[in-house]
């Protein structure tokens, strides 16, 4: 049983012929589509590397089938900024040296995206408890922390 | 690919997923939020023929006032129970523990009416549906019926749902109370609970009139304590009650341990929370 699927990804527009139902949203982003900026950890749901937003939302994409975001609007990390142009969260990431090996840097960063949008983040418990779903093996947690309270206060002063 | 081969499908309304369960002959499962289906799918612990996707049926999602009830739809995910006005002022012991539910990418997905279904002895929703007293409205080949939440959790991992039948939703009646708390400890914030407590109370000054408790992580299922709230009614409201509190919970309770907490840690770990929660519950909020 196979099934045809649309979905924009990154602004894009997508349609795909013949799509496994168990095929995971991680696998479809980085096997069908080579967007492999999304990372695959652990494949159950505990590390947080594979997390994109789906219509604004941060969800992992390996607990979530591919023909389920049929109709939906994906942004993965591709979809932050370039490396000529960082987004604002990117950049803040780059400035406190918020990644070490980089491999939960994408998850992170999407993480960071739902956060920033959806939370006031006033103290860094709630920076911690939204980020706890996260894991970073090289354990640089201080300086992501560092980076999320910077573009969060960055944000606040562009949108008064 | 992760999961074993299985067939999707989408169905538009409650019955006519209760169709897709019935001509899969005990081989369907059904996919809500997904958040702890996928991992078994993924682990090929759950090797379903097929999968039956509710998230087509939109009438499940809803958070709607009924008298002195609140009703939730089956559908309706964790963040949208985390973040609604309606919850945080009817229902606020659920709205506070509502943070401590997995993760945020998690709660986008996760549904209630799945979290219940799925039965973790350490779950939040779970054990709140058994504080508030909720019914579970549920739908099957032979029609509704309505389970209290006492009834709905067998064992660890294990409802009492036949196997073609639904959750479609939870009912939550409103508690009077003068205080409240819910406390818990987890590994990792939002990880499942090493223990919990949820408390509520209502007084007359020095006197205690009604207590609700229950708890989770230390047994197969989440407990009521019904006989805790019985000896509750009975006393008087002095320094000493937080203290007495956690003695008669810890007495009804005997924990279980595992790879995560030893049974004495979790025993201890409850008898603190319990201190705290009625301390806190006293102090009134």
């Amino acid at each position: 049983m196979t099934t045809n699927i649309s979905v924009t990804v990154n602004g894009t527009k997508c349609d795909i012929a013949n799509v496994e139902p168990r095929l995971l949203l991680s696998d479809f982003l980085r096997d069908t589509l080579g967007l492999t900026g999304t990372h695959v950890g652990c494949e159950h749901g505990v590390c947080g590397a594979c997390t994109v937003l789906m219509n604004g939302d941060s969800i992992r994409s390996c607990l979530t089938l591919a023909v389920q975001a049929n109709g939906a609007e994906i942004t993965t990390v591709e979809g932050l900024g370039t490396p000529e142009a960082l987004n604002v969260l990117q950049a803040q990431f780059r400035e406190h040296h918020g990644l070490q090996c980089g491999f939960c840097t994408p998850g992170m960063l999407m993480t960071g995206e739902d956060l920033l949008r959806k939370y006031p983040l006033a103290s860094d418990e709630e920076i911690r408890e939204g980020l706890s779903g996260n894991l970073c093996r090289c354990t640089g947690y201080q300086n992501i922390v560092a980076a999320i309270r910077s573009a969060a206060a960055l944000r606040a002063e562009k949108t008064p | 690919m992760k999961p074993a081969r299985f067939d999707y499908v989408v169905p538009a309304t409650v019955d006519a997923a209760i169709e897709a369960l019935r001509a899969a002959k005990g081989e369907g499962r059904i996919l809500a939020g997904g958040q702890s289906l996928l991992p078994l799918l993924n682990f090929r612990m759950a090797r379903p023929a097929v999968l039956v996707d509710l998230n087509g049926i939109k009438e499940l999602s809803f958070i709607e006032l009924r008298g002195d009830r609140l009703a939730i739809g089956a559908l309706t995910r964790h963040r949208e129970i985390e973040q609604s006005p309606l919850i945080a002022s009817k229902l606020p012991v659920m709205a506070a523990a509502m943070r401590h539910v997995a993760h945020l990418a998690i709660r986008n997905r996760g549904t209630i009416g799945g979290s219940l279904s799925h039965a973790d002895p350490a779950a939040e929703l779970p054990m709140l549906s058994l504080f508030y007293g909720a019914e579970l409205h549920v739908q099957g080949p032979e029609g509704r019926r309505t389970i209290a939440a006492e009834d709905f959790f067998v064992d660890a991992l294990t409802n009492c749902l036949a196997p073609e039948e639904i959750v479609v939703e939870i009912e939550f009646p409103m508690l009077q109370h003068d205080g409240w708390a819910f406390e818990e400890v987890a590994r990792r914030f939002g990880d499942f609970a090493l223990a919990s407590i949820a408390v509520s109370v209502r007084r007359s000054g020095t006197r205690m009139d009604d207590a609700r408790v229950a708890v989770m992580g230390v047994a197969d299922t989440p407990l009521r304590l019904r006989q805790v709230e019985g000896k509750l009614g009975a006393i008087g409201i002095d320094d000493g009650t937080p203290d007495r509190f956690a003695e008669f919970v810890t007495s009804s309770v005997s924990a279980n341990g595992d790879l995560h907490a030893s049974a004495e840690y979790r025993q201890h770990l409850l008898g603190q929370l319990a201190r705290r929660a009625m301390q806190t519950a006293l102090a009134g909020r």
